[in-house]
């Protein structure tokens, strides 16, 4: 419970309108797309300039009320997942305005609580371009897409989220504005203060605006799909296709159960006995464009492919995504409980991974789709279960260990793009050791003494 | 009231279906409630959440669920959109009878549905008086579009631009009809007629009967029809809807006739899908009759289209052609899957050129009782959908739904907009005049 009186000065900071005490609405701040029990908050406040977001932190850290910030609340870590009891949620979905996008010096600076897509269509109308597309991009904010380190299709050849941070301002726990990073290409004063906050997953500062890279829209696209009989013909081409030096913008591996249930689900003309498909687009000028996507089609040929379709137009292309889109919904068709992991490996080790996966599923009697960026080895292992169901359940929670595990024997990390939150923070020693946890506790009880900002979130309590 | 714990035992009917949402949010970028208020209980995850919580037991009283549970447009935008196939609005409105049955209705919706709207015959002659007295009340605020608005402060009205009730129902003009199939397509229909046809846009049931006798149609139109219970079912009060489910389905079956056709969309869908969905069962195999006449429902459009060959004109070649524009009516779309055969309907009048807006099936904002009891609300989600009508520049809006028509009457007038708001029906049936 909060006092009374904090209550009153919260309604004086952000408007009595933005503060929500009722269960009711509580309620609906508990949760995040996480496969994680619910945390009622105490209150949530949603500030509407930043100068109340900069009073409601110096409150809730004066008054040692756990904090936690949350956008869209789509995140799959139960990084927004508010502290029990006396936890507060703290809303940034109405600081939503686009402040500036600077076509000369190509980069935009956002409010926390702009949706990704927003950016994205805004700056393309103008011919630039906003790379990072994490899948909840029609919805998520660029605040919660740094405060995660969030990926998407495109990590391959354009990176992620970090990779167009140029500079964030952010609250310090005192209320204080920091600022760090700057309109520049190049800036190299004082620490990296921004590369501390990029998934820091609200545990660090509190963002107010973040500056973020633009590049110029790709002139052109191509877009391909390669059936294959065997699993490891094609994530052999994964594998060929980054030793050849090619990249392209895309590489998407979907394996036979994802195919079945994609054209279940969408009727798309899905070859349903194929062990594996890519779906592979590169983008840029076309005369590379076509040259490259000319070498991976025979190289897919090469490596076994049954058939390789390259999409003739625009209306082709969008039919190819149009399927990978919709993976995630049709597996979510499939069973109550959808578990989307992202223990991503080096790309080379692709064919371990997905081999890894067919294994767990056999072991645990487990159904696993696997889809994802095998480009760039981020595979998104999907457990389809019914967590009401305890015993397979408890299968699940050793599946997902032991997905863990090998993903980390294959020299890769637990999360890709996903964030470390709560679920996973439990495994986190495995991949970085005592003394990297050590080491963070220490900078967390540094910049948040009273340990009020996000607690329990990446390192643990 | 009875205790939480029946509530509780009562919405473990829901729970296979509450268990398929995961929570990922992405109704937030459809939702056009949540557009405006960005509050996580007006969305449909907010919801399907307080919903699973009052199941778990973790409220002790469920009317902050239920007061959220109903502000809520049920425009299916979320259904649409969602990537794990949830029944969004079928939960809901069982979720509103659930609560409404535990709860009890309010008294004033329990005098408009109850008192009036389950009795058809007193509905009508309390209407006629309405008209009567409306003028007193109101006056013409657009020539142009037909609306009214308020001659003096009076609260029902507030600041509204509405379409002011006919002097002369349908049911006055033609209260029945029962024609054979002409020569040419043999067909028959049963022709729904639905309130707001009857009592405010007349012309169009005029417009409707024209091109249906055109077409050789016969046409079978009961007298003494009710509501089809779209307000009552969304308010949860199942006796008056299973009351007007069943006083619809005995007029309808004095007579056989190939398709039933209605020119609303919120009408179709309730008929099409609401009516099997949520009717009780009662000793006169109620739930048998519905479920034919739900199977043999169509849409006016749709009808025109796939059963009576009805295709877009040539327009002429000069630029005396009207640009129309059309609104798809979530009850259309959404929940029906029909957008392309109004258009065509709209085009099959070469006198008019079709100009898209953007975001076509964004929902206009009135959602029924949502308008009434969120008039602001409900105003602000109009204004996009006026902004993006006005964006055309076309002179004229069709769309295919009684209700969507008076809201967007009502933003476009506000606006002091000269866009005539028309169904595709009217718009052809003034082609096969001319």
């Amino acid at each position: 419970m909060i006092r009374k009186s904090l209550l009153k000065e919260f309604r004086e900071k952000v408007g009595s309108e933005n503060v929500f005490t009722d269960k009711a609405d509580l309620f609906t701040y508990a949760y995040d797309a996480a496969v994680l029990d619910p945390v009622l908050p105490a209150a949530a406040l949603r500030p509407v300039t930043s100068e109340a977001l900069s009073h409601v932190v110096r409150l809730c850290n004066e008054n040692r009320i756990p904090l936690t910030v949350r956008g869209a609340g789509t995140n799959l870590s139960g990084g927004t997942i508010p502290f029990p009891d006396d936890g507060v949620v703290v809303l940034t979905n109405t600081l939503n305005r686009i402040l500036e996008i600077n076509e000369a010096d190509m980069y935009a600076v956002v409010q926390p609580g702009v949706v990704t897509a927003k950016l994205a269509a805004a700056v393309e109308a103008k011919g630039l371009f906003y790379p990072p597309d994490p899948g909840s991009q029609d919805v998520s904010t660029l605040a919660g897409n740094v405060a995660e380190n969030a990926g998407g299709l495109r990590g391959l050849k354009y990176g992620i989220t970090r990779d167009y941070v140029m500079g964030i301002q952010f609250f310090d726990v005192n209320g204080e504005l920091v600022k760090t990073g700057s309109r520049t290409v190049k800036c190299a004063t004082g620490y990296n203060l921004g590369g501390l906050m990029i998934g820091s997953e609200g545990t660090l500062g509190i963002f107010n605006e973040i500056i973020l890279k633009l590049i110029p829209f790709p002139a052109s696209q191509k877009a391909m799909v390669a059936v294959f009989d065997k699993l490891d013909k094609a994530s052999e081409t994964v594998a060929g296709i980054i030793a050849s030096r090619i990249v392209p913008a895309t590489l998407e591996f979907m394996d036979n159960f994802t195919i079945r249930a994609v054209e279940d689900f969408s009727h798309v003309g899905l070859p349903t006995d194929a062990a594996a498909l890519l779906l592979i687009e590169f983008d840029g000028h076309p005369a590379p464009v076509v040259e490259d996507a000319e070498k991976v089609e025979s190289l897919c040929r090469k490596n076994g492919a049954t058939s390789v379709r390259v999409a003739k137009d625009a209306s082709e292309r969008d039919s190819v995504w149009a399927a990978r889109r919709s993976a995630l919904s049709a597996l979510a068709n499939l069973k109550p409980t959808l578990v989307l992991e992202d223990a991503t490996v080096p790309r080379s080790k692709i064919p371990d991974m997905v081999r890894a996966m067919q294994n767990i599923a056999e072991e645990y009697n487990i159904s696993i789709g696997t889809f994802g960026h095998a480009g760039d080895g981020n595979l998104h292992p999907t457990i389809l279960t019914d967590r009401r169901d305890k015993t397979e359940w408890e299968r699940v929670e050793s599946a997902i260990a032991a997905i863990f595990d090998r993903a980390l024997e294959l020299g890769g990390t637990l999360s890709g793009e996903h964030g470390t939150g709560i679920a996973k923070s439990a495994f986190l020693e495995k991949e970085t050791g005592m003394a990297a946890i050590n080491y963070s506790k220490r900078v967390k009880g540094a910049l948040d003494p009273n340990n009020i900002l996000n607690p329990g979130k990446v390192i643990g309590d | 009231m009875s205790d939480i714990k029946t509530l509780t035992e009562l919405m473990k009917e829901l729970e296979e279906q509450l268990v398929v949402c995961m929570r990922c949010g992405m109704c937030q970028s459809v939702c056009p409630l949540f557009a405006e208020t960005g509050r996580e209980s007006d969305v449909a995850r907010g919801k399907l959440a307080l919903l699973d919580g009052l199941m778990q037991e973790m409220f002790k009283e469920p009317k902050g669920v239920y007061e959220r549970l109903n502000k809520c447009l049920l425009c299916g935008s979320c259904a649409d959109n969602c990537p794990s196939g949830v029944n969004v609005l079928e939960i809901f409105i069982r979720a509103r009878a659930i609560l409404t049955g535990y709860m009890g209705l309010p008294a004033v919706k329990k005098a408009i549905l109850r008192g009036m709207l389950a009795r058809p015959e007193l509905f009508d002659r309390l209407v006629e008086w309405g008209t009567k007295f409306q003028k007193f009340f109101t006056k013409p605020v657009n020539d142009l579009i037909g609306t009214s608005c308020a001659r003096f402060a009076f609260p029902l009205i507030g600041d509204r631009h509405f379409m002011p009730l006919t002097p002369v129902p349908f049911h006055q003009i033609t209260p029945y009809l029962n024609t054979a199939p002409g020569g040419r397509s043999g067909l028959k229909v049963g022709f729904y007629v639905g309130c707001l046809m009857d009592k405010i846009f007349p012309n169009i049931a005029r417009a409707i009967v024209d091109v249906l006798d055109y077409h050789g149609v016969g046409i079978f139109m009961p007298e003494d029809q009710g509501c089809c219970g779209i307000p009552a079912v969304s308010s949860g009060d199942m006796k008056t809807f299973n009351q007007l489910v069943r006083h619809n389905v005995e007029k309808f079956e004095k007579e056989s006739f190939d398709y039933l056709i209605t020119a609303c969309a919120t009408c179709t869908s309730t008929i099409k899908k609401i009516w099997p969905m949520m009717v009780q069962d009662d000793s006169r195999n109620i739930r048998v009759k519905v479920k034919a006449i739900a199977e043999k429902t169509l849409d006016i459009n749709q009808f025109l289209v796939s059963k009576t060959g009805v295709e877009e004109g040539t327009p002429g070649k000069d630029d005396r052609a009207v640009r129309v524009t059309y609104h798809d009516p979530c009850h259309l779309k959404k929940s029906l899957g029909i957008s392309d055969e109004p258009r065509t309907v709209v085009q099959a009048n070469p006198g008019y050129r079709l100009a898209e807006m953007p975001e076509p099936d964004r929902c206009c904002g009135l959602g029924g009782s949502f308008n009434i009891q969120y008039y602001d609300i409900s105003t602000e989600i109009g204004k996009r959908k006026r902004d993006n009508i006005a964006s055309t520049g076309c002179s004229v809006v069709a769309t295919g739904c009684p209700a969507c028509m008076i809201q967007l009457s009502d933003v476009l007038s506000k606006a002091g907009d000269r866009v005539m708001v028309k169904h595709p029906v009217e718009i052809y049936a003034d082609g096969l005049k001319s």
